[in-house]
């Protein structure tokens, strides 16, 4: 049973109010079933033994260094449990995390960045607006990572995707295919994906993928993507007279 | 008033019986204790290994030849050229490996990234590729920090969760294979540390004019942190020793500025979606620093994450007049460098955004020079000669 925090009240300076942040103030109950998700990830208790606030992890963030943004609070409002919080956190905060895991320079031995990986995977799971936005413009990453078994790929590189990596991108981009057959190592002629990847390997994968219920995942964030994956999946699996 | 030392422990440990789990003691004896007990397999090391020692004494032993390369898709894809000079260097080391197209990459970028993923389908990507090692008889050699951390992790996962090995292990009965691991998990810039003295046996360009600056890539030392190499010897064993160690016995100056604990500021997602903080960190809080504390000729990392963002970060700065302006390489690339190894051919340096040049004149390399012979190599396949080039062509 999880300890009713108080409701804080909005104007403390440490909550925005919520429609002024972009996402919908919930009962406090569904705040409730969203942390013990975070709760009952297995990792959690390998992830949090309290906290002395001393502020170490924030020292060595560097997220903190640019947003508002504290891995301490994080772990308070975990070890507290306060569910008013660890919501408010899951719909602005953990989107900003690097996951470096500088962070684990923690005298008591907690892992903040890992807290925060698992809020995330709660915050995709249950749709949250905070989901839905950090994934915009992110869905073509998935796609490949998901379908080829690799995510960062060579024609990714083009000047209108990395405006700011200067004038070499496109180079690279006009030079793409000739200078990958211009690599000495046999797998790396590719240019869709990192190296070439075996057929039997992505079965392999997407068997994982929907095993592990990680493809599902997506749904509710962009059911869009995740139909079209499931698709490919299928049809791929079905091919090989695999049955699910 | 004496202290009551021996009460205050008995009351510590009565109330904090956790262990701490963010690195394991010695996850080896516990993978081999697993293997006994029917759990897991576990991939042997079989082939001559050399003794290193990491964090907190543990030691670790590096296998030298027959390995399985667990490529990274960001430097396959972005910076072939680390790659290149990995393979490269083992070659010239005259020992064998594999190079598997049985492989996916660890998929943890994205889990950092986006959280599309979860502990079992991590898991069970890592074990596959596990799995294709081992059933190849090459041992497995990670390219990724990242890959290496998150693998790190989830043999911690493992061992410490019994439900999770179960899931893991039926979901690979489903794929027709073991739940196996190997012995140690191994990055590839361990493997250059080990082999240090041999690569600089085979060293033909002198490195003792270049000064450089190490940047030591977090999900190397940070995650896991028992296991990445340490050594009284450099830095006193205060910091992770490997690519220093390297860049010391090529006789290359190494020196110190105050921001190395700081990442880079790739950030996984930030660098993809939202690169305005990956620029503004990777400039000000590790570029700067290095040109003001240090002035080096390059920054050596040894990370996918870390070349990509301390090298495309520059760009945008300089229109800001930051001081910028440092090449960025992994020190694969500078060890194949310093062994004669040409820089587009094998260090695929045009890949590279910050500017190398000055780099490779301090180094005598007439990089004008070498970059029409690697003109030629691409008038070769333009022609149709050949369609693609190979480890021939590239020390030809
Ligand atoms: S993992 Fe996240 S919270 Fe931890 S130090 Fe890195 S950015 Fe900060
Ligand atoms: S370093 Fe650990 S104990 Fe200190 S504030 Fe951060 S989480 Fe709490």
């Amino acid at each position: 049973m999880i300890e009713t925090a108080a409701r804080h009240d909005e104007t403390d300076a440490h909550y925005k109010v919520p429609d002024v942040a972009g996402y919908a103030e919930v009962p406090h109950e569904e705040k409730v079933r969203l942390f013990e998700q975070v709760k009952g990830d297995f990792r959690f208790g390998d992830y949090l033994y309290g906290c002395y606030e001393c502020g170490i992890c924030v020292a060595a963030c560097p997220s903190a260094k640019f947003y508002d943004f504290s891995p301490r609070r994080v772990a308070q409002a975990a070890a507290r449990e306060d569910v008013d919080l660890i919501y408010q956190q899951m719909q602005e905060d953990i989107w900003e995390c690097s996951q470096c895991f500088s962070c684990l320079r923690c005298p008591r031995g907690n892992n903040p960045g890992g807290i925060i990986t698992i809020m995330r995977e709660v915050a995709v799971n249950n749709g949250l607006a905070s989901a839905k936005q950090a994934l915009v413009g992110y869905s073509r990453i998935i796609y490949k990572i998901m379908s080829s078994g690799t995510q960062v790929s060579p024609d990714m590189l083009r000047s209108d995707a990395f405006p700011d990596w200067g004038p070499e991108t496109a180079d690279v981009a006009d030079n793409l295919d000739l200078w990958r057959r211009a690599l000495p190592a046999e797998t790396m002629h590719t240019t869709s994906t990192g190296w070439s990847v075996a057929d039997k390997t992505l079965v392999e994968l997407y068997l994982i993928w929907l095993e592990t219920g990680a493809l599902d995942m997506i749904a509710d964030v962009d059911s869009g993507l995740h139909s079209i994956l499931l698709e490919l999946m299928e049809e791929r699996l079905e091919e090989e007279g695999i049955q699910l | 008033m004496t202290i009551p030392i021996g009460a205050l422990r008995r009351q510590k440990a009565a109330t904090e019986p956790v262990t701490d789990r963010r690195s394991l003691e010695d996850p080896r004896a516990e993978l081999l204790e697993l293997e006994r007990q029917g759990e897991l397999i576990v991939q042997k090391i079989d082939r001559e290994a050399v003794t290193v020692s990491t964090k907190y004494g543990r030691e670790k032993r590096i296998q030298k030849s027959h390995l399985w390369h667990h490529k990274s898709c960001g430097q396959c894809g972005h910076i072939p050229g680390y790659s290149t000079s990995i393979f490269w260097v083992m070659r010239h080391l005259g020992y064998d490996y594999h190079d598997p197209s049985d492989q996916t990459s660890c998929t943890a970028w994205n889990y950092y990234a986006s959280a599309t993923s979860n502990a079992a389908a991590q898991a069970a990507v890592a074990v596959r590729n596990f799995a294709a090692a081992y059933e190849s008889g090459y041992f497995p050699l990670i390219h990724c920090g990242t890959s290496y951390g998150h693998y790190k992790e989830v043999r911690e996962e493992l061992i410490g969760h019994p439900e999770l090995r179960a899931q893991v292990r039926d979901i690979m009965a489903k794929l027709g294979k073991p739940l196996v691991l190997p012995e140690e998990i191994v990055h590839y810039s361990e493997w250059f540390h080990a082999l240090r003295d041999e690569i600089a046996a085979k060293q033909v360009r002198d490195m003792s004019g270049i000064v450089v600056t190490v940047h030591p890539a977090c999900h190397y030392y940070k995650l896991v942190e028992g296991d990445a190499i340490y050594d009284p010897d450099i830095y006193g064993g205060q910091r992770t020793a490997v690519v220093t160690g390297l860049a010391q016995a090529l006789g290359a100056e190494v020196r110190n500025y105050s921001t190395w604990f700081d990442c880079c500021g790739f950030g996984f997602r930030h660098i993809l979606v939202q690169r305005d903080f990956t620029r503004s960190f990777a400039t000000l809080r590790k570029i700067e620093v290095m040109k003001e504390e240090a002035n080096p000729d390059v920054v050596l990392t040894h990370d996918t994450g870390c070349v990509t963002t301390l090298d495309k970060s520059q760009f945008a700065a300089r229109a800001h007049e930051r001081n910028v302006g440092l090449a960025v390489l992994s020190e694969a690339q500078f060890a194949a460098l310093a062994m004669g190894a040409h820089p587009y051919r094998v260090c695929q340096l045009h890949w590279h955004s910050a500017d190398y040049r000055p780099l490779l004149e301090k180094l005598g390399i007439d990089w004008e020079k070498a970059w029409e012979e690697f003109q030629s190599d691409l008038r070769r396949l333009e022609s149709g000669e050949k369609r693609y080039l190979d480890w021939d062509d590239v020390d030809a």
